[in-house]
């Protein structure tokens, strides 16, 4: 799958985006493999998550073409 | 109508005009000095682009979706702003005025809660932070919007 940071996940991995091969089968499950790998400090809990630019429950099944993108709390305005 | 925008220049005032319009609200968030006791310096704004016009562009939506409300306009600024420099603008025309007022409400609330935009906030004193916004909703998708 396709990963894209942003904000605090962009400057914790150091990236703005990436291809990541994963086992997992959840959102949630590649979230908390990314995080453990790469040291992102928000817990799954205050989070949000999109596939292909739509928000998702973590529990939401990744296809090999999705885009991932964990969403910080935002802070518009 | 409806307008959603994001923009890397300065806030230019765009303000409906409807005859059919009797009442008009506008709220401008801008960058103060303080947030919770720390000196601003300034502000830098970062947002996912194609989802966060989707998600604004949602809002607008629902608030044309109210009785009476005839026209809302949204332009949210990123990269770094300077203190008093405008952040956010939210342009609401309708036949009343309490439809205006609901509806610009609920447009900067929802905007606050839902679309994906981030400020990092750079301090007098030489730190910086990532801001999270005390009514950013966790984990509540609504697929039905």
């Amino acid at each position: 799958v396709r990963v894209r940071y942003f904000a605090l996940f962009r400057e914790q991995r150091g990236l703005s985006e990436e291809t990541v091969a994963t086992v997992a089968r959840t959102v949630g499950d590649l979230y908390l493999e990314l995080a453990t790998r790469h040291g992102l400090t928000m817990p799954l809990e205050s989070i949000r998550c999109a596939i292909n630019e739509e928000f998702q429950t973590f529990d939401a099944e990744l296809s090999n073409d999705d885009e991932i993108v964990f969403v910080p709390p935002v802070a518009g305005g | 109508m409806m307008e959603f925008k994001l923009t890397r220049k300065p806030i230019v005032a765009e303000d409906p005009d409807l005859r059919e319009a009797g009442g008009f609200v506008i709220f401008e968030g801008r960058v103060r000095r303080f947030n919770e006791g720390r000196e601003v310096l300034a502000i830098e704004y970062e947002a996912f682009e194609p989802m966060a016009l989707r998600e604004g562009e949602k809002l607008l939506r629902d608030a044309l979706a109210e009785h009476g409300v005839l026209e809302a306009v949204c332009v949210h600024r990123l990269g770094r702003l300077e203190l008093g420099e405008t952040a956010v603008r939210v342009a609401v025309a309708a036949r009343h005025r309490r439809e205006a007022f609901e509806a610009c409400s609920a447009i900067i609330d929802g905007l606050k809660r839902d679309v994906p935009i981030w400020k990092k906030e750079f301090y007098a004193d030489g730190e910086s932070e990532w801001i999270l916004n005390q009514d950013a909703s966790f984990q509540k998708p609504d697929p039905e919007k």
